[in-house]
């Protein structure tokens, strides 16, 4: 199961304060007892003391001292402190215990009685091993390999002296430099000495200099407001290059905020939802209402989702599906059709719709029984699934956003205008038409706009108005015309919060702490943070 | 849609001048075309198979063009020069013609064993036509073009095209046993059986995808000529021996397939790009193709069809006002020729063989909207006045979520499509007990079914997010789907609300204060009173486990 770091508030990641908490190091005592006693021993110093020189005559740990003194100096010019870093040479554990009770090769030495000792009596001393081979090559002990009763250690000297233990002596005291560079380097190197730096602080007198300082607040309490005692207190400053605490909170996710902006843009625009919330659709309202020949490749197993249960529609519009049927197979309403044999069992399998336009398609359908004819301005967005090979922009289900508008003689520059509105809305005002190619829109135009950063002009959506072989037959009255537009959702969120691999915003492979750190979404409002009043 | 890689500067040459890479992309923008690609032969292999194999390759800049998919009289180069060339008026579009032989016509004789399997195919002659190598290569490409695309991959039309001079006619389309068919195809150096070649091919790259329109079938299509030479087994290969060449200078085309309209389509595609090159431009010589009724047709077909669309719709759908005789020229620019009739506003427009796509009136509107220049249209605003309504499924998801955030929940965005395991053996539900609906075609298991529950999908987004500090309190509204059969599809979605809180104490009334949260904001009390909620325990086993608190919730009008 999860290895989870427990942390405080729903991952807000950030800790900090506005005033330097009690619990940073040192300051427990900074105002206590050893504050005093410094500030009374630099009354009587001459010039200043050294912090650890202090530590030592109190017996306290210098990080006690060096905790007043940066209590001290946060209260401004009462002291003054220069950080000096000295090198010294401590004895290691190892190192204290030969000082005390002398080096292994000594100890071996006095182990060995002058009639002898057995090797592997001797090896299994506590310093055995270690001085064993040490005092060998002092020659202060011998091996005989020929006893009786296997090697035998004896004595080759009466008495040693025990250097190593001298020296280490020598540096317990305090006179480290008394040995040569090569006694302390070979000591070093048997890991019974190492140098040490020591930070300590110089303190002197400041420009404020007192021995009576008292204790700064580090918040505002009722009582203090109640008494009026914080006429008189002193407050520490607040600590501004601290962050804040980042309050426990929920987020939505990037995506959907960007969708909120969309429908926000529709709305605002007169548009209407369509129902979209049934993914599954049969072919009819996904492809053959659209005037999409059955033999179309968007058709393929390759391309969609095709359903095993429910596999076929159960109900379709039957008197559509013939007029339908007929303008594909024989052409009508100004059509030369498909001129192909259009079968109702190809109309009735099930799918994952691949665009919400078949969504669209039932609303006009609806739209054009409804007499007489309105007109309309719809919208939606809305899942969509394409059986498509996947990679970092491509998955198998994305988010469709569909404008659509019926009216009376609506025209190619209705169209464009009204992109044109819908995409400044988007903050986006450079705009280009390309002629395309879409099954069931006739003309069609791709949108282009001109990319800051890729310095050309990229796709960001398409358009035309619907085909009259698709609107007749649903009865739409001859002189309307149907403009619609589409685009994906994915796309311009990726683009807004500079997202590279689409699984790390859509499916559970998203970043959460993305989720929690994405900013508003403003999609009219230029890139950065949000202008703000300069103070006077 | 469709890329068709051409030579730079053979592309110029053919244009009578040269571009910047700049300019040229901009004429595509205008044509409706995109300049996808520069590159050249070497540049591709050492991208494929990397720079030692591209050694020694071709670096002649190549561009490749996208080419929308309906316009299959722009797949090769002799298509997309005569295009651009009569669109900026340097040329006129050619008047194709099909002319009789001077001696007997080919005749191409189906018989009744291809209704089965290949009821359809048509044929014509390019006569005294003159290859060159990049000639030669353009028109092998084309057939591979229109293979893939109008063709579906050979399985509605198959494009042979052989030495007439090599042959005799009259030829036969028939169908056979597989054993019964043996000939050298194209490529190979001796006789084999189709049987034999159907197992040699199913290791072969490029044959390997055509080997499914007939395997699995009785008999198998074959063309022969009066000799029984083997002219090809469509839709999978042709004989090596009528096999063309640089040198060939007549060639018989034929197209087998199950889709009539489009086997025209594609002949006519062939004969009007290759003609250029023939002695007599533009000209193609006529091949009868008896059916098994009886009844005879002569192809190509290369019909010209007249339209009459009023000048005031073109303008009326555009947007523009252009006179009739404007309207006239720029649809003539698009190889649509044109001219103003009648009252002055009729404008009659012939639509020539290339140009299939052209089913209706509103196609002929597009191309005066291209030639035009969509970006010359002037924008307006439609005055269509509409009040706007929100669906109310997703106004309720819109304030609910956002009081979701409010109650410190984070939303996540999971899959609709998931594994069966997802949503049955993991919960510890039965697969039959779900209602699920089943994907037939899924290319993996995480496609299988549309999801019954948004549990799966946050229990996956809390593992793939481990290494976020404690808790996670995630939410999710959408839909799911489930099979009805009151519905037209037999399916319908519902939209549920599910939460989950994660951390290392069980936290039960922290799911469960947020969906009092939750019931307080939809204003339903909480009791066994009418109207009121009460929670019970749940009746399927969740697994116990005392770190995961969850409820799934529907939302229900």
């Amino acid at each position: 199961m999860a290895a989870h770091a427990p942390g405080a508030g729903s991952g807000s990641g950030c800790s900090g304060a506005g005033r330097d908490t009690p619990s940073a190091p040192g300051a427990a005592m900074a105002d206590g007892p050893v504050a005093d006693v410094l500030l009374r021993r630099l009354e009587a110093a001459d010039g200043g003391l050294d912090s650890a020189e202090l530590a030592a005559e109190l017996g306290v740990e210098h990080q006690a001292v060096v905790g007043a003194v940066k209590s001290l100096q946060a209260l401004g010019e009462i002291i003054e402190a220069e950080l000096r870093s000295t090198k010294r040479w401590e004895l290691t554990a190892e190192g204290e215990e030969i000082a005390r009770e002398g080096s292994h090769e000594a100890r071996v030495f006095r182990s060995v009685p002058p009639e002898g000792l057995a090797q592997s009596e001797l090896m299994r001393l506590p310093s055995g091993k270690v001085g064993f081979s040490k005092a060998m090559s002092n020659k202060w002990i011998r091996v005989d390999k020929s006893a009786a009763d296997g090697p035998r250690v004896f004595r080759v000297v009466d008495s040693m002296e025990d250097d190593v233990q001298r020296r280490l002596q020598l540096v317990r005291g305090g006179q480290a430099e008394k040995l040569a560079e090569k006694e302390r380097s070979e000591l070093r190197k048997r890991k019974l000495l190492t140098e040490v730096t020591l930070k300590t602080y110089w303190v002197s007198k400041g420009s404020a200099f007192s021995t009576s300082v008292s204790k700064q607040e580090a918040e505002l309490s009722p009582e203090m407001i109640s008494s009026g005692s914080w006429r008189d207190r002193p407050f520490k400053p607040y600590n501004f290059s601290a962050r804040g605490v980042l309050p426990d909170s929920g987020h939505l996710h990037p995506l959907l905020k960007v969708r909120t902006q969309f429908r926000q843009i529709f709305l605002e625009m007169g548009f209407t939802e369509m129902p979209t919330d049934n993914f599954i659709e049969s072919s009819f309202w996904n492809f053959d209402a659209l005037f999409q020949p059955q033999q179309h490749p968007a058709r393929d197993q390759h391309d969609t989702f095709f359903l095993q249960d429910p596999a076929e529609a159960l109900q379709l519009p039957m008197d559509y599906v013939h007029r339908v049927k007929r303008t594909h197979s024989q052409g009508g309403y100004g059509s030369q059709g498909y001129k192909y044999t259009w079968k109702l069992d190809e109309a009735r399998k099930n799918l994952l719709r691949t665009h919400t336009t078949a969504a669209s398609a039932r609303a006009l359908y609806r739209l054009a029984r409804k007499k007489p004819f309105t007109p309309i301005k719809y919208f939606s967005i809305d899942r969509v699934f394409r059986n498509e090979t996947l990679d970092a922009t491509h998955l198998a289900e994305f988010h469709q956003i569909e404008g659509v508008v019926a009216d009376h003689g609506l025209t190619l520059g209705h169209l464009m205008g009204v992109l044109r509105e819908f995409f400044t809305k988007l903050g986006i005002t450079q705009l280009r038409f390309k002629p395309a190619y879409n099954p069931y829109t006739e003309p069609s135009m791709e949108v282009f706009s001109y990319h800051q950063g890729l310095k050309k002009w990229v796709e960001v959506g398409n358009s035309g108005l619907f085909r009259p072989e698709m609107l007749l037959p649903m009865g739409l009255p001859e002189n309307v015309s149907v403009i619609a537009w589409g685009l994906s959702l994915e796309r311009p969120t990726m683009i807004k919060y500079g997202i590279n691999n689409i699984r790390e915003l859509v499916g559970h492979k998203v970043n959460l702490q993305m989720v929690y750190d994405s900013p508003l979404c403003r999609l009219d409002a230029e890139p950065g943070p949000p202008q703000t009043q300069e103070a006077a | 849609m469709p890329t068709v890689s051409v030579k730079r500067d053979l592309l110029f040459k053919a244009l009578g001048r040269t571009y910047t890479d700049e300019e040229f992309d901009e004429l595509c923008f205008e044509f409706g075309l995109e300049l996808d690609e520069i590159t050249s032969e070497k540049e591709i292999i050492s991208k494929e198979q990397g720079d030692k194999k591209a050694e020694g390759a071709s670096d002649v800049v190549l561009y490749k063009i996208d080419v929308p998919a309906n316009r299959y009289d722009l797949l090769c180069l002799e298509g997309l020069v005569r295009g651009l060339q009569v669109f900026k008026e340097r040329i006129k579009a050619p008047l194709y013609k099909r002319v009789m032989p001077n001696g007997e016509i080919q005749k191409l004789i189906i018989t009744e064993e291809t209704a089965k399997i290949r009821p359809y195919a048509v044929a014509a002659v390019l006569r005294n036509i003159k290859f060159t190598k990049d000639r030669y290569d353009s028109f092998i490409e084309l057939q591979e073009k229109l293979h893939q695309n109008i063709c579906r991959k050979r399985a509605l039309v198959a494009i042979g095209a052989h030495d007439l001079d090599s042959l005799s006619g009259p030829f036969t389309f028939t169908a056979k046993r597989p054993s019964d068919i043996k000939f050298k195809p194209l490529s190979k150096t001796k006789e084999y059986t189709a049987c034999e070649l159907m197992n040699i091919y199913k290791t072969d790259n490029h044959l390997k995808h055509y080997l499914h329109i007939i395997e699995n079938k009785p008999l198998y299509p074959v063309i022969y000529d009066s000799n029984g030479v083997v002219l090809s087994m469509p839709p999978i290969i042709n004989g090596n021996h009528s096999k063309i060449t640089l040198n060939t200078r007549n060639v018989f085309i034929e197209c087998t397939g199950t889709d009539f309209t489009k086997a025209k389509i594609v002949l006519d595609i062939i004969v009007t790009m290759f003609s250029e090159y023939c002695e007599n431009q533009f000209t193609v010589e006529a091949a009868e193709v008896v059916f098994p009724n009886g009844k005879s047709y002569t192809f190509p077909e290369l019909a010209y069809r007249k339209e009459m669309v009023r000048a005031d719709l073109i303008n009326k759908k555009v947007g523009i006002r252009e006179t009739p005789e404007n309207l006239a020229k720029l649809l003539t620019r698009m190889c649509l020729k044109s001219e103003v009739i009648g009252d002055g506003n009729q404008i009659e427009i012939e639509i020539p063989p290339t140009r299939a796509d052209i089913i209706h009136a509103c196609d002929i509107v597009e191309d005066a909207a291209i030639a035009y220049g969509y970006n010359n249209i002037q924008m307006t605003l439609p005055k269509t006045y509409t009040i706007a309504n929100q669906f109310p499924l997703n106004k309720l998801t819109e304030l609910l979520r956002h009081d979701m955030a409010a109650a410190g929940f984070t939303e996540a965005l999971t899959f609709a499509l998931c594994s069966q395991e997802d949503i049955a053996d993991k919960l510890g539900v039965d697969i039959s007990a779900t209602k699920a609906v089943h994907i037939s075609n899924p290319k993996t298991a995480e496609f299988q079914v549309a999801r019954t529950t948004l549990l799966p999908g946050l229990l996956k987004t809390i593992a793939a997010n481990r290494k976020m500090p404690l808790p996670l309190k995630l939410f999710e509204i959408s839909d799911i789907v489930v099979k009805d059969s009151s519905r037209d599809v037999g399916a319908r979605n519902y939209r549920h609300l599910c939460a989950v809180y994660y951390n290392k104490n069980p936290g039960f009334e922290i799911i469960h204060g947020l969906l009092d949260r939750i019931m307080q904001l939809l204003d339903v009390p909480p009791g066994e009173k009418k109207g009121g909620y009460v929670i019970k325990a749940s009746e399927v086993e969740t697994g116990g486990h005392p770190a995961a608190a969850c409820g799934a919730l529907p939302l229900l009008f």
